[in-house]
């Protein structure tokens, strides 16, 4: 990319916001937390994945999704089935009746792995998959859906009934998924222990990584012409279609780049947690991702990220000091961003910070000539 | 908890007599000004770094407080706070107050596993009592075991699991189940089953387990069938036992889908009271009734190791106790109990190794009975379950079980039962 593509992609505004958020992620979080507190944040920043991939979806092609979790649950189920194969080799599991298959199939009396299991011992294979399944389901959604023009508060439930139907597939098939209780007790990768303090850091600083790679993709899209026409759909559906565009093509386009930055995130959260389970499939985590996106600002890349971090630790925060009262304390604090400020942290950052901080820098800028002025005279 | 007679303390004279001069030996020890004979020094008894101080040590209670879990784990919380209480004004363990952390799972398998990291790492508990289902077990599992902690867990369940860093309070599934099917079998007469559940682990290996025992008495099992947790329409079941007239209805319905479950089957004319068929469950205890319904349960029967109407003076006390604390209109059910357990039996372990070290905790667990347990006697197995009883009661009117059987011996555990897996 030559200079000037990366100046229009990266004007110096966004560059100081990404240089601010990598210094937090990558300087400030690992120097200030102990690896408990690391680990935690790493989690948070795996849902930040799919606030991203809203922001895309939702603030700027106004497609809202109530369904991201599915995609969330497809990439860290990919990855998953992977580590439970690899943590059920036949010297770990000869307890069990059919050695070498995972530990929940044998409860459920399954005595050999069901094909769609058996590509998985490859690593090759999952990582592709952990893209490539949410992505191609996300696609078929996407032309059901958008091809026949539905949208909207329509396509928003349907996509919440897609989380419920893979939810109740899941516990139901517990034979073949780990049902309820999910895909547990995952120890190594590659032989890698990634439960030792030493794999944590590791994991998150690659999980840091991959999130700026897609903040990156993310920020291209938003910058490219793509990302005017999305927000011109948003706007006017009608226009941008009787201008001669594919209006379903660019949404199914989005959705599944969305779908594709959730499941990353999901493969990284069941790297970092250790397991995987139905529970973020379903239709409240997903409602909770439109959330995090929502209190960041669903039109702000960064907002996004913020808005998950500050969701999230005030999760923990609460319901460590209040056990038993912190869901109010949460409730209290969404009803207030909506009130308050409906175009969230980002919006607030907008209105009172920006202003004032530029206002801040204008004065700087404008003392700083008198003053040199005055000592060239002396 | 190697004191037999904590219950009965109060109401000896000689006995309070002779407890305060007991106690007045260490008192008159720590006004010579010597307080470190009254408990062994702490670089003794925890060489590991969990948080244990001269006076103090902390532990974690770890359950749903909020959440749809949260109605069934309100009990366990209770029941383990009236414990370290009781064990605190005794003293506490080697000579140090209990201190618990709190934290809420908030019916979240995630949370569950991401609190008891904290509770391990942060809080360097000695011990932690929680969980109640067993996907937030099997979340908490590799924690417990990276970590080396030590959880209590009190639900009863499905076995095949023997973690060394779990000391399970209540029943694996032969425990519940074996017992209860041959009383029926003996006492009523039964010679067909029909078999229904939630769908998950707990309900299912359940039921292979009474299938298989079924069929090894040569009865029959007419039908086995599983609804989603939250299920509220069970009348295509029920028209098909009507059809199929079967001598029990095996009930392993959870939570919520109760409530529908015996409204519908009192609806459709099936009475519990007249036995034809007897209904026996192993998934409702008083807890539950309170949602369903003293009028919708009674005439059921259910196979436990514990109900709140036992006769016998260590529940008589519990209870009472329970109540003084909890309020008076309180159900207790099995989990509760098993719940209440954990704490005595961690202390009675800790006392028995004369550490907090989790190792020697370990080591000395296996052998530790509780002659005070509301249940009865109980005693830890080599495989970390406890020797229990099983008992069946009669649901009545009021909401309560009547205890109409127990068995004459423990029952041993056994999370890996050949011959029914």
């Amino acid at each position: 990319m030559s200079h000037s593509g990366f100046r229009s992609l990266l004007p110096q505004q966004d560059m100081v916001y990404f240089a601010i958020l990598a210094a937090l992620i990558f300087v400030v979080f690992p120097l200030s937390m102990d690896i408990f507190r690391l680990n935690l944040v790493g989690k948070y920043l795996t849902y930040a994945f799919v606030a991203l991939g809203l922001v895309l979806c939702w603030g700027y092609g106004g497609i809202l999704s109530l369904g991201q979790g599915v995609f969330f649950g497809l990439g860290g189920y990919c990855m998953a089935m992977f580590l439970k194969l690899e943590a059920s080799d036949p010297e770990a599991t000869k307890i069990q009746s059919t050695p070498g298959i995972p530990d929940f199939m044998d409860w459920n009396q399954l005595t050999e792995l069901p094909w769609f299991w058996e590509p998985f011992h490859s690593l090759g294979f999952s990582l592709l998959a952990v893209i490539i399944v949410p992505s191609i389901f996300a696609y078929i959604i996407g032309v059901a859906m958008f091809k026949r023009r539905v949208g909207g508060v329509y396509f928003a439930i349907i996509t919440q009934a897609f989380a419920a139907i893979l939810t109740i597939l899941i516990i139901g098939q517990q034979g073949y998924t780990g049902g309820v209780n999910g895909i547990t007790d995952l120890r190594t990768l590659k032989g890698w222990d990634i439960r030792s303090d030493e794999a944590k850091y590791i994991l998150y600083f690659v999980n840091g990584l991959l999130l700026f790679a897609c903040l990156f993709i993310a920020q291209y899209v938003r910058k490219s012409k793509l990302g005017r026409l999305l927000v011109a759909m948003r706007e006017r559906e009608d226009r941008v279609r009787f201008s001669g565009y594919d209006v379903a093509n660019f949404k199914i386009f989005v959705f599944c780049l969305g779908a594709a930055f959730a499941a990353i995130g999901g493969a990284m959260f069941t790297l970092q947690v250790g397991f995987m389970s139905p529970s973020f499939v379903g239709i409240v985590p997903s409602i909770e991702m439109v959330i995090f996106c929502a209190v960041g600002g669903r039109m702000s890349l960064m907002g996004a990220v913020y808005g998950t971090l500050l969701v999230n630790w005030a999760k923990t925060t609460f319901s460590e000091s209040f056990p038993e009262l912190w869901l109010f304390a949460m409730g209290g604090l969404f009803i207030a961003v909506v009130l308050a400020f409906p175009n969230g942290l980002a919006g607030l950052y907008q209105t009172w910070v920006a202003p004032r901080l530029s206002q801040w820098l204008r004065n700087i800028r404008a003392l700083r000539p008198p003053l040199t002025t005055a000592q060239s005279r002396s | 908890m190697l004191t037999p007679s904590r219950s009965r303390s109060t109401h000896s004279p000689l006995r309070r007599r002779l407890l305060q001069g007991m106690l007045a030996l260490p008192l008159s020890i720590m006004m010579l000004g010597q307080s470190a004979f009254a408990a062994p020094a702490t670089a003794a008894v925890n060489t590991t770094g969990l948080a244990v101080t001269d006076t103090t040590v902390k532990v974690g209670i770890l359950h749903s407080v909020t959440g749809t879990m949260a109605i069934s784990e309100t009990g366990s919380v209770q029941a383990e706070k009236l414990a370290i209480d009781q064990i605190n004004a005794m003293g506490g363990v080697l000579g140090r107050k209990i201190e618990f952390i709190q934290e809420d799972g908030a019916s979240d398998w995630p949370t569950f596993a991401e609190k008891s990291k904290k509770l391990l790492v942060n809080d360097k508990v000695a011990a932690v009592f929680g969980c109640w289902t067993s996907a937030s077990r099997k979340a908490v599992l590799p924690v417990f075991e990276q970590y080396n902690g030590m959880l209590y867990y009190p639900t009863f369940y499905e076995g095949l699991e023997q973690s060394p860093n779990v000391i399970y309070t209540g029943q694996e599934a032969t425990q519940q189940i074996l017992a209860g099917i041959d009383w029926v079998v003996k006492e009523k007469g039964a010679k067909s089953f029909y078999l229904l559940g939630s769908d998950y682990i707990w309900p299912r290996t359940s039921n292979k387990i009474a299938r298989k025992h079924i069929e090894k008495l040569g009865l029959k099992v007419v039908g086995e069938e599983y609804y989603p947790l939250g299920h509220t329409q069970f009348n295509s079941v029920i028209n098909k036992i009507k059809l199929k007239k079967p001598d029990v209805i095996y009930a392993i319905v959870v939570g919520g889908s109760n409530v529908a479950f015996y409204k519908q089957l009192k609806a459709a004319g099936i009475d519990m009271t007249k036995e034809k068929p007897v209904v026996l469950t192993i998934s409702v205890t008083e807890d539950e009734i309170l949602g369903i319904g003293g009028e919708n349960m009674v005439g059921a029967y259910a196979s436990m190791k514990y109900f709140q109407s036992l006769d016998n003076p260590n529940n008589k006390a519990f209870v009472e106790a329970f109540k003084a604390k909890w309020g008076k209109d309180i159900v207790i059910g099995d989990v509760t109990q098993a719940a209440y357990l954990g704490p005595w039996l961690w202390k009675a372990a800790v006392e028995k190794a004369g550490s907090f070290d989790i190792d020697k905790v370990r080591a000395a667990s296996p052998g530790i009975e509780l002659t005070t347990a509301p249940e009865g006697y109980v005693r830890i197995h080599e495989n970390h379950h406890l020797w229990s009883k099983t008992r069946i009661g009669h649901a009545q009117m009021d909401g309560q079980y009547k205890v109409v059987y127990e068995t004459a011996d423990l029952m041993e555990p056994d999370p890996f039962p050949k011959g029914y897996q």
